[in-house]
């Protein structure tokens, strides 16, 4: 009986110091929740955001954390699974009761989520590229990455100005490659581009060459454009020298902007352009820059916390946490519907990405100008200077 | 002309992988009436062995050395721990647990190496030789010419020496083998380690031209289970011929036809060889005796 009666005590002070410590931490910490996919077949993106985002909330607590209080990061690995992702946007919002969100790897899981969050009115930052994710504009739903519209704009841009205006396109048939051909497609004409040639690839197909036979073989071809991303941009880089086409002027997109591209190309890659943030080239952009400064701290601070080559992915994670912290730092306080105000004024926020100007309008905020033209010489990104 | 040659070699390049791949198939296929899904798995492993083993300052030749001995190794452990002990089990469940095998290589693979992609370099240059017109990459010769290599030394086993006949018998009939004196037990591990030692030495071969990652498996398996289908099930000459006929199906298909549906008409293709001859091209027909 008496062992029973203590026992009872002992359960009732445990609750109750549990009550009181979650609520002690409630009240000196705020929640940011994250789902990134952090294993699975994007873990080549979601991987160095996890990381990006430990990093710089372990900084931003050193230096005493945002409004008065310490960031609580939770990251949930969503694998890459969209329907794994919906579940743990649920989990973050009802368990976890986070007032903000700054995740969502790829667009799949991205889309899956925006529910979620639009009906619990929590702001989201999302790192997913393809531009169905702020257009249409929702209240609550921001991203930081580039589209692949901005993407096939950038590199219309220089063809102009090179005075090339019939393409051939090859592309690859997964998300990624899909989505942006479409957009080169439509964006086409506005800069007087001529498609002459429209071919595909599979994402895991080892030999291009029957395809650039095909563009090779068309008449009046004067560039090629190549969306894709992976290993199969590689391949075709390389089927393209095997094939002589060096004179034809051959870009890239932005999807295969990571050094380990110039490596599985090797020689084959040079002379390729193709449009990319200011982060790849941190270190050859001149002093005047405003985003030198950004780019070259970020890629310092990543690369000696995890001895990994900084991409730009991470990039995206920073620049979401910090346009959160910021806004948070502007409404001096953490409540998400404050919060959401300030992010979308967001003005003048110079990120890994480019310049971010958000309005009612625009949850991207980035133009034309976050995108730098690089071609690749000796085995490096080289800037084009615009007007070349 | 030169059109034609380039998507012939180039079909025939990407063909004798899936061949190779089909044979590995055929190999364990022969022994155990298993198709065993890991096959892919080996060609990775091939592969990324030799990536790391040479990134690690091993000569090339001995790194390949290296990951062919690796991966029989796996092969063999793939037998001995997770065939052998189900050996009572029927066909498909002894399939689904080499399903499950791959997906635990898989993820063994990305966590021991990495999750990027890697080359190797060319065996004798990057250099495209022209033939006609036609610009090939050296390396589509060594390609071509390994998989003959392991095809006829293949066939000269199987059908030429007392234990590849022992192969064959065990296949054909498991007990009957027994009775008559054959180790059945030694000739299916002889069988995993070979197809193993077949799937990496295409992952080797293939690299400097494909690339790799610890998931280009899954769609080499898929490639080459459907080249060994085409050649009919069981018959060497049929995995070797059905997976020339993929890759030329793709190539031209992709070249003459539309880059977009490729795969879709190789597989069309591929159906109808099927309901016409639904033992493969080369298939023995199989007859269910009472």
């Amino acid at each position: 009986m008496k062992s029973k009666a203590t026992l009872k005590i002992l359960l009732a002070a445990g609750v109750m110091g549990f009550g009181l410590s979650e609520g002690a931490l409630a009240q000196n910490s705020v929640k940011i929740g994250s789902v990134l996919s952090v294993t699975g077949p994007s873990s080549f993106l979601g991987e160095p955001e996890d990381k990006t985002l430990r990093i710089y909330v372990d900084k931003i607590n050193a230096a005493g954390g945002v409004a008065g209080k310490k960031i609580e990061l939770v990251i949930y690995d969503d694998g890459g699974d969209a329907n794994k992702a919906r579940t743990f946007a649920t989990r973050l919002i009802e368990d976890d009761e986070v007032v903000a969100m700054v995740g969502g790897t790829t667009t799949g899981a991205t889309m899956a989520m925006i529910p979620v969050f639009e009906d619990a009115k929590i702001p989201f930052i999302s790192l997913a590229g393809a531009i169905e994710v702020i257009d249409p504009v929702r209240k609550f739903v921001f991203k930081t990455p580039h589209t692949d519209k901005m993407a096939c704009e950038k590199i219309f841009e220089d063809l102009k100005k090179r005075n090339l205006t019939k393409i051939g396109l090859i592309s690859g048939t997964d998300g990624f490659g899909a989505s942006m051909r479409a957009q080169c497609v439509k964006v086409a004409p506005n800069y007087g581009m001529q498609i002459v040639a429209d071919e595909n690839y599979g994402p895991r197909d080892s030999d291009m060459t029957a395809q650039l036979t095909k563009i090779k073989n068309t008449a009046g071809v004067q560039a090629v454009v190549n969306p894709g991303f992976g290993q199969g941009p590689a391949i075709v880089t390389r089927n393209y020298a095997q094939l002589g086409m060096n004179s034809i002027p051959f870009y890239q997109s932005h999807g295969v902007a990571s050094k380990s591209f110039i490596e599985l190309a090797g020689a084959a890659a040079e002379g390729v352009r193709l449009p990319a943030a200011a982060l790849l080239v941190g270190d050859k952009l001149p002093e005047s820059d405003p985003q030198k400064k950004v780019v070259t701290e970020y890629k310092q601070a990543y690369e000696s916390a995890t001895k990994q080559p900084v991409s730009t992915f991470g990039g995206h994670a920073y620049d979401g946490l910090f346009i959160l912290v910021e806004a948070m730092k502007r409404a001096n306080s953490t409540d998400p519907q404050k919060v959401r105000d300030e992010i979308e004024k967001t003005k003048g926020f110079v990120g890994t990405g480019g310049i971010v100007n958000m309005s009612p309008t625009d949850h991207l905020g980035l133009d034309l100008s976050a995108f730098r033209v690089l071609e690749i010489k000796g085995g490096d990104w080289n800037l084009v200077a615009s007007g070349s | 002309m030169a059109e034609f040659l380039q998507f012939l070699i180039s079909g025939l390049t990407v063909g004798a992988v899936y061949a190779l791949v089909a044979l590995g198939f055929t190999l364990i296929y022969n022994a155990s009436g298993v198709v065993n899904f890991a096959q892919g798995e080996f060609v990775m492993l091939g592969g990324m062995v030799t990536v790391f083993a040479s990134a690690a300052g091993v000569p090339l030749p001995l790194a390949a050395l290296i990951a062919v001995a690796a991966s029989i190794m796996i092969g063999l452990l793939l037998h001995r721990l997770a065939i052998e002990p189900a050996r009572g089990a029927s066909a498909v469940t002894l399939i689904i647990i080499t399903i499950g095998a791959s997906i635990l290589l898989r993820g063994l693979a990305a966590i021991i190496f990495d999750k990027q992609f890697h080359k190797l370099p060319a065996f004798t240059g990057d250099a495209p030789i022209d033939i006609l017109g036609a610009a090939v990459q050296p390396q589509s010769f060594w390609v071509l010419g390994g998989a003959a290599v392991v095809v006829v030394t293949l066939y000269v086993f199987l059908e030429h020496t007392l234990i590849g006949k022992a192969v064959l018998a065990t296949a054909a009939n498991r007990l009957a083998a027994r009775l008559v004196g054959i180790n059945t037990t030694t000739i299916m591990a002889l069988a995993f380690g070979g197809s193993a030692a077949i799937g990496a030495v295409a992952g080797i071969l293939v690299t400097p031209i494909t690339l790799t990652s610890y998931d280009v498996g899954t769609l080499l398996a898929l490639k080459g289970f459907a080249a060994a289908m085409l050649g009919g099930m069981g018959n060497p000459v049929g995995a070797v011929v059905g997976g020339l006929l993929l890759g030329l199906l793709e190539a031209f298909g992709a070249g003459y036809l539309s880059s977009t549906y490729k795969d879709a008409f190789a597989f069309l293709v591929i159906l109808i060889v099927l309901f016409v001859a639904p033992q493969g091209l080369f298939g023995r027909r199989a007859v269910e005796r009472v």
